[in-house]
């Protein structure tokens, strides 16, 4: 039988613009890339971390904190990229206060 | 049953299928299937997620890497979201517990997650409710296309519900089984009336919400005569329509044997009978009618069928087209009346208060020369091919008729200038249709070839009623005394003057009218084409000096509701068969 591994983790978004389409369509390539179960918690909803209808309707913006939770086999890896590219990269996006890249 | 009324555009009686063409520009009603269908509905959905999967993969290996990566990301992003199967299970979820089409699904849901961003207060997400509006319209152009399909493929006789016809969507319909059409939108110019009428079909427009009462497959009666469609009808309805499309296809036929016949009263005297038409392909059936010219062309097709302002060339063609039809007969080309109708008032930059006082038909050309030359230009190069006469409408004073006829020497200074043979001796006539250019006919006589009264124009400018209102429309009457003895000054003073008057209003093609007009001394009149057969054979089967009576008798009463019952008593005594 399968040892299930659940793991949370609390990570805040980082980048000026929020969670828009393009971080959300991020953070789903990252979250598909594991095998294990994950949803995503903004105090109010829980939703698939996979779907990207579902992450990008959580609207979640600038210092947003969202609760991360992934269940199965490699739970931990999952967090743990997951949170890299939300706090440490912020989806390659500039924070509030650096030089506003041109559009 | 449900009855919905809207306007006739193309007459005939047809009992069929509905096939419904929704447009992916308008929402889609809500539309049942029944549960056996559910499967076939669903597996729409998935073929046209798999479809517009597709074609964006490839748009997406279209994008240059370098400069155009955030398009790509747009694409990425859709793709994501077709991808996404909590996004379609929402959408087939609705299929099954609903049990509504698949197009109907898609447009809900994906409107749902866009009603979503669009009410989050970051802007920068909230924007993002374009992106969803955008994969529906992908998603919708894939089941509608398919649609489309189905409609050149038909195999059973069908009527055509929707929203609006354009001309891509009619291009592709098999004929033998398109029966009749209805839509929601449209007028007598709209491409719908232009369709149905060259096929010869019934079709009903302006029925406001018809496509969200109709399901597909539902019977229904599209009755171009009167301007109905009935939804569902009940046996007895059917069965009326069933004896009255006969009695019409009856009629029709009894008519048309009078079509070689002349208009001539039973005491010798000859009327010309004359078509209205809008479209150049309505000529041949004024003649297949029994028409014997056009006493009215309308020229505004030629402005609200194309995005951009008729050339001089397309002028000509649609005109050399009516009149190589007619010959030697005469066509008379009314210019434009553009003004006070949705297509100019749309395109101001504020719309007039109140269009129909305001700067509509001979006014509007007067101050759009350019365009007024245009036209006035094709329409003498037309002259050379027939017997062409050029009418000017809404005069309201001598000065503005003779402004008009100025521009008009001067566009043929031009030609002669140009060596462009065309017609030198070409008639010039008025549409007498407001209250002050009946009143000063006499004046207006000395410098016009001919007059023709636009009693439609007439009547709402002398009796200031609005007949599309239906809070005052009872009182818009050809019928009333003020409309009437306008109309008598106006034809004699135009027999003083010598010159030709005819009648070109609804009122023309009125039975009950026929005798009254002739008593009045109108000898010309033109009216719908449909309409021709009937108005002859009343023509034929009456004497001027009883028309005569009529007509005195009427001018010395002084209700409107006396007058039209008198009309009617006299004409259904005089011929009880045609009523």
């Amino acid at each position: 039988m399968l040892r299930k591994e659940v793991c949370e983790k609390i990570v805040q978004i980082k980048n000026a613009d929020g969670l828009h389409m393009r971080p959300a369509m991020q953070f789903v390539d990252v979250a598909n890339k594991f095998g294990c179960d994950i949803t995503v918690s903004n105090g109010q909803n829980i939703v698939d971390g996979k779907s990207i209808m579902q992450m990008s309707m959580l609207a979640a913006s600038y210092g947003t904190k969202l609760q991360i939770k992934a269940e199965g086999l490699d739970a931990e890896k999952a967090i743990d990229a997951l949170r890299e590219l939300v706090e440490k990269k912020h989806f390659g996006e500039p924070e509030p206060g650096d030089k506003k890249v041109k559009d | 049953m449900e009855i919905k009324k809207g306007i006739a555009v193309s007459p005939g009686i047809s009992i069929v299928k509905s096939l419904i063409i929704d447009s992916e520009d308008y929402r889609i009603p809500r539309r049942k299937i029944t549960p056996s269908q559910r499967l076939t509905e669903i597996q729409r959905v998935r073929n046209a997620f798999r479809d517009a999967i597709g074609e964006l993969t490839q748009l997406e290996a279209k994008q240059n890497e370098a400069e155009r990566s955030r398009i790509k990301d747009i694409f990425a992003v859709h793709l994501r979201f077709l991808h996404d199967r909590s996004l379609r299970k929402r959408i087939t979820d609705l299929i099954q517990s609903e049990l509504v089409t698949a197009e109907y699904a898609v447009s809900t849901v994906l409107r749902e997650i866009a009603a979503h961003f669009s009410g989050v207060k970051d802007p920068y997400i909230s924007e993002r409710a374009a992106d969803i509006y955008d994969m529906e319209r992908r998603l919708l152009r894939q089941l509608l296309g398919r649609r489309r399909e189905e409609v050149e493929h038909l195999s059973q006789e069908v009527a055509i519900i929707a929203r609006e016809l354009s001309p891509t969507q009619t291009a592709g319909f098999n004929k033998k089984f398109v029966k009749g059409l209805a839509t929601d939108a449209g007028g007598r110019t709209s491409h719908t009336a232009i369709v149905a009428r060259s096929l010869g079909i019934p079709a009903v427009v302006a029925l406001e919400d018809l496509t969200e009462i109709v399901t597909g497959g539902d019977t229904v009666i599209i009755d171009g005569n009167r301007g109905i469609v009935i939804v569902n009808p009940d046996d007895e309805t059917v069965r009326q329509y069933e004896d009255y499309s006969q009695e019409f296809g009856k009629l029709s036929h009894k008519l048309d044997a009078i079509r070689e016949k002349p208009a001539v009263t039973r005491d010798g005297t000859k009327i010309s009978v004359l078509g209205n038409i809008e479209f150049p392909d309505e000529a041949e059936q004024v003649l297949q009618k029994g028409g014997e010219g056009i006493g009215l062309y309308r020229t505004e097709f030629l402005y609200l069928n194309r995005p951009t302002e008729p050339t001089e060339q397309q002028h000509y063609e649609a005109y050399a087209e009516t009149v190589r039809v007619f010959k030697h007969r005469p066509v008379v080309i009314r210019t434009v009346d553009l003004g006070a109708d949705k297509y100019t008032q749309s395109k101001r930059s504020a719309p007039e208060p109140n269009p129909f006082l305001g700067l509509r038909s001979i006014r509007f050309c007067l101050q759009n020369l350019m365009m007024f030359r245009t036209q006035l230009r094709a329409i003498l190069r037309a002259s050379l091919l027939g017997q062409v006469k050029v009418m000017f409408p809404l005069i309201t004073n001598l000065q503005e008729m003779m402004q008009a006829k100025m521009i008009l020497r001067d566009v043929m200074e031009d030609l002669d200038e140009e060596s462009i043979p065309y017609n030198k001796n070409v008639e010039i006539g008025i549409m007498i249709e407001t209250p002050s250019a009946a009143l000063t006919a006499s004046t207006l006589a000395r410098d016009a070839d001919f007059f023709s009264i636009g009693t439609n124009d007439l009547i709402q400018y002398t009796l200031a009623v609005d007949r599309g209102n239906e809070l005052v429309s009872t009182l818009y009457s050809a019928a009333d005394p003020a409309v009437l003895r306008l109309i008598r000054t106006v034809v004699q003073d135009a027999h003083k003057a010598q010159i030709d008057v005819a009648i070109c209003g609804e009122v023309a093609s009125e039975p009950d009218y026929v005798m009254l007009l002739l008593g009045m001394g109108i000898r010309t009149i033109s009216i719908t084409p449909p309409m021709i057969p009937e108005i002859k054979q009343i023509i034929r089967s009456v004497r001027i000096e009883d028309c005569n009576n009529v007509a005195r008798k009427i001018l010395s009463m002084n209700s409107e509701r006396q007058i039209s019952s008198y009309l009617r008593n006299a004409a259904r005594k005089i011929l009880p068969e045609a009523f």
